[in-house]
């Protein structure tokens, strides 16, 4: 803990990228490349064609959301109404049956932070261990664990359910944020992480200044490490947030539900009458505000999912 | 490092000696591991052994649950029908996903960034939201099939069709994963050593040479990974299902594929250790089949 064993700043561990993140390191063979390649029209219409593709529905919800409910069924799909009614669809989806889509958003929030966040660091401190220490029993973990990453999430659902359902804790928000901690990918991604961006030399030191490994873990490999955990926090926070089955067959409250349930069963009743007022514009209006923080924070942390992408594909 | 004290060159391993300082740092994710993997498993797999019956309560059954399940129509046909949607689904994503990053990495394209977003967004979309989405543009009410067929006298048939729809959803799940995958094997491209292109040049190679004999062959990697989520992901199917089936009653059963009819033998028909079989069962056969492909591919690699 004496001044050596002050970590470098965190820009100096992004000077080290992960494996196969060309992306920050690569402008000067950008450069060579640019330089004799000129701009193709027929690959920039394939191009334009896809973002096309995937753009078009997106725009499809946001012109769609400013509608009446009236007009959703009179106008042009692909222009606005005339009338601008984005702000009332709104108020009206988050004061509908006494605010229930905040309850929904909240606990969208709370599930997706508290898991991700959670299953974050323990995947930091379990790749930092796999890739720096030696223990008993480290390739016998490292197999079971590694192997469990072909496992899909949604096969362990109903058993986890029926486990859950044992212990009588189906219908809480624990049973929704324990399955969201374990990620065997994010422990396999921070393990590849660490083996590479966490220097020997630098623990080693650290070491003999007398840091114990807890310290050591904090103070030097959590900071060099930052990029990566940003990766594995970013994708299981997608993940716990698009998450649709286990929160459907684990909850029957209502008030428990995350977006995804509880949007979809909106849409059941208003697709099959159930409901007697048709509020599809509070289904659509709802979808639009559901995907809005994720686009923004996947805009800002380009940098991190893009170097995390590099990290997991190129290895194995 | 060169202040170390020679003690410490002379045993490089000393920081790794063994020790049980890294089973600790381990440790929570063991406990986390063993509560959300291993005992759901363990005991999912023990209740699937019984059978519930009316009269008599829980009998013992053995491997009873699992003979049904393997001729058991219903689970026999999604499971087909969730190989279909693998045979073509997955190629045209993956084809529609390489094709996108090999444009990328060409650098022959204007606004790159824009581009590369732009395809990849639909990631962050939730898939029951995606579904919404395309089942409401696919829809009669106010669809943009409906409008079209409306505005043009064309008589386009409904996606929502009985024929149509294991297209239609196949649509979706291409719409939210082609640009997850075109950036992991864009990534991978840019990872590939600058010699090699170099070395192409002046061996005269055209740019389709350089993307068949150079790209290609260093994307085996990120293109395995590609595969094997997807082939999960299509044995795994139940969202975009699940939620099209209130807007397509008719066209989507309860049993359309393996996934839909464990949560219906577990939720509707009350058969819960009939419906952990086909949950285990179906986990199992995707593994084998990840596993088989990757062994298939590791052969290719060899050769």
């Amino acid at each position: 803990m004496s001044a050596t064993t002050e970590p470098r700043p965190p820009a100096a561990a992004r000077t080290e990228p992960p494996r196969g993140g060309g992306r920050p390191s690569a402008p000067a063979r950008t450069r060579w490349r640019r330089s004799r390649r000129r701009t193709s029209l027929l690959l920039q219409a394939v191009m334009a064609l896809m973002v096309l593709y995937t753009l078009l529905p997106l725009y499809w919800l946001a012109v769609n959301s400013t509608k009446t409910n009236g007009e959703l069924f009179t106008s042009n799909g692909l222009w606005f109404g005339s009338e601008f009614a984005l702000w009332d669809n709104i108020v009206t989806t988050v004061t509908y049956q006494d605010g229930i889509y905040l309850t929904w958003l909240f606990n969208t929030a709370l599930y997706s932070v508290a898991g991700a966040v959670g299953a974050t660091l323990i995947c930091a401190l379990g790749g930092y261990a796999l890739a720096k220490f030696d223990f008993p029993g480290k390739r016998a973990v490292r197999a079971v664990v590694f192997g469990a990453i072909t496992i899909p999430a949604t096969a362990l659902a109903i058993p986890t359910f029926l486990l859950f359902a044992e212990l009588g804790i189906t219908d809480t928000r624990l049973a929704i944020i324990i399955p969201a901690l374990v990620s065997p990918f994010g422990l396999y991604l921070m393990t590849v992480y660490a083996a590479d961006s966490v220097p020997d030399s630098l623990l080693e030191a650290a070491r003999i200044d007398g840091a114990g490994a807890w310290t050591t873990f904090w103070r030097v490999a959590f900071r060099l490490l930052a990029p990566g955990v940003a990766t594995v926090l970013l994708f299981n926070l997608v993940h716990t947030w698009n998450n649709y089955f286990l929160p459907l067959i684990m909850l029957s409250d209502p008030t428990l539900y995350p977006l995804t349930v509880g949007l979809n069963q909106l849409n059941s009743q208003v697709t099959t009458g159930a409901n007697l007022e048709p509020v599809y514009n509070v289904v659509l209006t709802g979808s639009l505000l559901a995907i809005v923080p994720l686009i923004v924070s996947f805009l800002f942390l380009q940098r991190y999912w893009q170097s995390g992408l590099a990290a997991g594909s190129v290895k194995q | 490092m060169s202040t170390a004290p020679p003690a410490a060159l002379r045993h490089p391993a000393r920081r790794r000696r063994r020790d049980w300082t890294g089973l600790v740092f381990v440790t929570p994710f063991l406990v986390v591991f063993t509560v959300g993997i291993v005992a759901p498993l363990v005991y999912a797999s023990g209740l699937s052994l019984f059978r519930d019956q009316l009269i008599g309560g829980r009998s013992f059954v053995g491997l009873g649950n699992y003979a049904e399940a393997l001729t058991d129509a219903r689970f026999l046909e999604g499971l087909s029908r969730v190989a279909l949607f693998l045979g073509v689904q997955v190629p045209i994503m993956i084809g529609l996903a390489l094709l996108a990053a090999l444009i990328l990495d060409s650098g022959r394209v204007r606004a790159m960034r824009f581009m590369r977003i732009g395809i990849f967004m639909p990631y962050a979309v939730p898939s029951v939201v995606a579904a919404l989405m395309w089942g409401f543009m696919y829809g009669d009410r106010f669809g943009l099939v409906a409008q079209l067929n409306e505005a043009t006298g064309a008589a386009l048939p409904s996606p929502l069709s009985s024929t149509w729809v294991l297209a239609a959803i196949g649509n979706v799940v291409t719409w939210e994963f082609v640009g997850y995958n075109m950036l992991i094997l864009y990534a991978a491209l840019r990872a590939v050593p600058e010699e090699l292109y170099e070395a192409a040049a002046i061996d005269g190679a055209g740019e389709v040479r350089v993307a068949l004999s150079i790209k290609i062959p260093a994307l085996r990697p990120a293109l395995w990974v590609a595969t094997l989520f997807s082939i999960i992901g299509s044995f795994q199917l139940f969202n975009e299902p699940n939620v099209l089936q209130s807007l397509a009653p008719a066209a989507i059963s309860t049993y359309y594929t393996p996934n839909m009819y464990a949560y219906q033998l577990a939720f509707n028909a009350n058969q819960v250790t009939y419906s952990a079989a086909v949950a285990v069962l179906l986990g199992a056969i995707t593994v084998i089949v990840a596993y088989v492909a990757q062994r298939l591919t590791e052969r290719g690699n060899r050769r």
